[in-house]
């Protein structure tokens, strides 16, 4: 099931503790998973388990991104499901460094 | 979001005070819950802060945010009427106060006043609020509601309330911090005020980054020293004035400061002598000047380190040009400088800088400025270098920046003119070394007036406050007009910068 994503919506895992908030967006919608299953738009609790293959996991604070780096996720909090667009894992992105500023 | 993530993340780090009795995360967290339990019995639509910094700043900060209500800081050297004035179009408020400021405003309606020890203490006292304040805790904040509110001194003089929503500012800090990348050892010394856009910037990526914070209550050159060598502080942030009167400090003790790695400055025009003077005495050091706006959540363009030290060991005219330049957008920061006519100028070219990103805000209460594919015109003029690197060049609007302190021409005019001797007035900023810009003004005296530019000076101060004052007066004939009969602002200040300071400061009619 494919959604639309703009930077700053928030994505639960239907499947585990997982949360994510959307840092850059493509276009056109995505089928955003996380465990193998559709992402939902609010907090709930966890039903079932990460899918095989769906299962490495999310790490706090981190950052993930598609191979086109059209889409950015950043976990805000850590569950046992991987993120995907339908069957591509979103891989970690390299931190990008920037001077602090302030 | 980002204090959740914090606790999640490194709940035990130390984030704000001593490396001995600071906060924790968590704890920052439990005194932000037991506020927000505070805020919560009352009727409120803000949390105003009325004190200088203390750690009790992100307490009331993040407490304003879990109690769902904005938190707006205010200058607290304000005069009381006009402290007074900004409140009360604020409540029904809770009122974060120091001990001095308390006085000042409990006769006001619609406060409930809450001692800024008050909150920080707000451990164990709160037993009875233990199931409000674990809701508050719990509960999401709505990405569009607004998370703070700063008074900005526009060209009219009027306040202006900028609004940052908590998309703006979570945006600011995701797009700009790696979370929790600093090392544990990791300070940051913060004296600009809980009022300024970078005392609230830096609170939020320093937690989200894993920076200790250490506060001075206000700035002093010798109390910044002292503290940045005794808390072993690797960080800081500055304001023009700051830095020089800094290096003034470690030049005459001779003060080494071997834990001090990262030095960012912004808020104000710098000259470019004081950067080269601190990057010699402090050689070590990084240094980063950034760019930015209340309107934009703080920095939207940085010159970092590197560039800095090419630019400063550089013999090319353009490469050296940029220890003057603010260097070029944060990737998620798009900057176009836009002609009068709306169209973008080539490189070289003056214009209105203008930038687009999901940090920048461009909003004041009742008003937003930004267009409607999400430009927000900064009012500041600029240009790009044909390398990609941004250079202000003053306010489009005349609005003197003092220190970091935004002065309006128009307010200092019309006192002079109020004075029974003068009939027209001009005031402008002239390059100053040490607060960026000084006030000056060109008066018209009638005809018959006898009066020296140290009773005009006198007439103002006793009517504004000392930095309002100008410190250069000059007496004219006539002012320069356009044939409309506007002003001629620049003519004035172009005049006024380019004279001799000692011929001017004793000129008499």
């Amino acid at each position: 099931m494919t959604m639309d994503v703009k930077p700053g919506t928030r994505l639960y895992s239907a499947v585990c503790t997982t949360e994510a908030v959307v840092v850059r967006a493509p276009s056109e919608p995505v089928d955003l998973r996380c465990g193998g299953r559709t992402v939902e738009p609010a907090s709930g609790p966890p039903v079932g388990e990460p899918e095989g293959g769906f299962d490495e996991g999310t790490l706090l604070g981190k950052r993930y991104s598609d191979v086109a780096q059209s889409l950015e996720l950043l976990c805000t909090k850590a569950g046992k499901g991987s993120l995907s667009i339908g069957q591509e894992l979103l891989q970690l992105s390299g931190a990008k460094p920037l001077p602090a500023s302030d | 979001m980002l204090l959740e993530m914090a606790v999640a993340g490194a709940g035990d780090r130390i984030v704000v005070g001593s490396r001995e009795r600071g906060l924790t995360a968590a704890e920052l967290q439990q005194r932000a819950s037991a506020a927000a339990a505070r805020f919560g019995k009352h009727p409120i639509e803000s949390v105003v802060l009325v004190d200088e910094n203390s750690d009790a700043v992100p307490i009331a900060l993040f407490g304003a945010a879990l109690a769902g209500v904005p938190f707006a800081p205010l200058n607290y050297r304000l005069p009381d009427d006009q402290l007074a004035a900004l409140v009360e179009r604020l409540v029904p408020a809770a009122v974060v106060a120091g001990p001095d400021a308390v006085d000042r405003l409990e006769s006001l309606d619609g406060i409930t006043m809450i001692e800024r020890d008050v909150l920080h203490d707000d451990r164990d006292v709160l037993h009875d609020d233990r199931d409000a304040s674990a809701t508050a805790a719990g509960a999401d904040v709505d990405p569009e509601s607004v998370a703070v509110l700063l008074f900005t001194s526009g060209t009219t003089g009027v306040a202006k309330a900028a609004m940052l929503r908590h998309r703006h500012l979570v945006s600011y800090v995701i797009g700009t911090v790696e979370f929790m990348g600093a090392s544990e050892d990791d300070a940051q010394l913060v004296a600009v005020p809980p009022y300024h856009i970078a005392g609230i910037s830096t609170i939020l990526t320093c937690l989200y980054g894993g920076r200790r914070i250490v506060y001075l209550p206000a700035f002093d050159p010798d109390v910044w020293v002292n503290t940045a060598a005794n808390e072993r502080v690797s960080h800081a942030m500055v304001v023009p004035t700051m830095l020089g009167r800094i290096l003034d400090v470690i030049e005459a003790r001779g003060t080494q400061l071997p834990s001090l790695r990262h030095l960012s400055y912004g808020g104000g025009r710098m000259p470019v002598d004081v950067v080269e003077r601190a990057m010699t005495l402090l050689p070590a050091v990084d240094f980063v000047n950034a760019y930015g706006l209340t309107e934009t959540s703080s920095t939207v363009a940085v010159l970092g380190p590197e560039e800095h030290r090419a630019a400063f060991r550089s013999d090319d005219a353009t490469v050296r040009a940029r220890l003057k330049s603010v260097g070029v957008p944060l990737p998620g920061v798009e900057v176009e400088i836009r002609a009068t006519d709306g169209s973008v100028v080539a490189p070289g070219e003056r214009g209105e800088i203008h930038v687009r990103g999901e940090q920048v805000a461009g909003e004041y209460v009742g008003r937003s400025l930004l267009t409607d594919d999400g430009w927000f015109p900064t009012n500041d003029a600029g240009y790009f270098d044909e390398t990609g690197f941004l250079f202000l060049d003053g306010r489009l609007d005349d609005v003197i920046v003092r220190g970091a302190e935004n002065l309006s021409p128009g307010e200092i005019e019309d006192v002079l003119v109020a004075h029974p001797a003068v009939v027209a007035a001009c005031v402008v900023g002239v390059p100053d070394a040490q607060w960026g810009e000084a006030v000056a003004a060109a008066v018209v005296l009638t005809d018959d007036a006898a009066v020296s530019d140290e009773q005009l000076k006198s007439w103002v101060r006793a009517r504004l406050r000392s930095t309002k004052t100008p410190v250069h007066i000059v007496f004219r004939d006539v002012l320069p007009h356009t044939e409309t009969g506007k002003l001629l602002r620049r003519v004035v200040r172009d005049e006024l910068a380019g004279a001799p300071v000692s011929g001017i400061a004793t000129q008499t009619p």
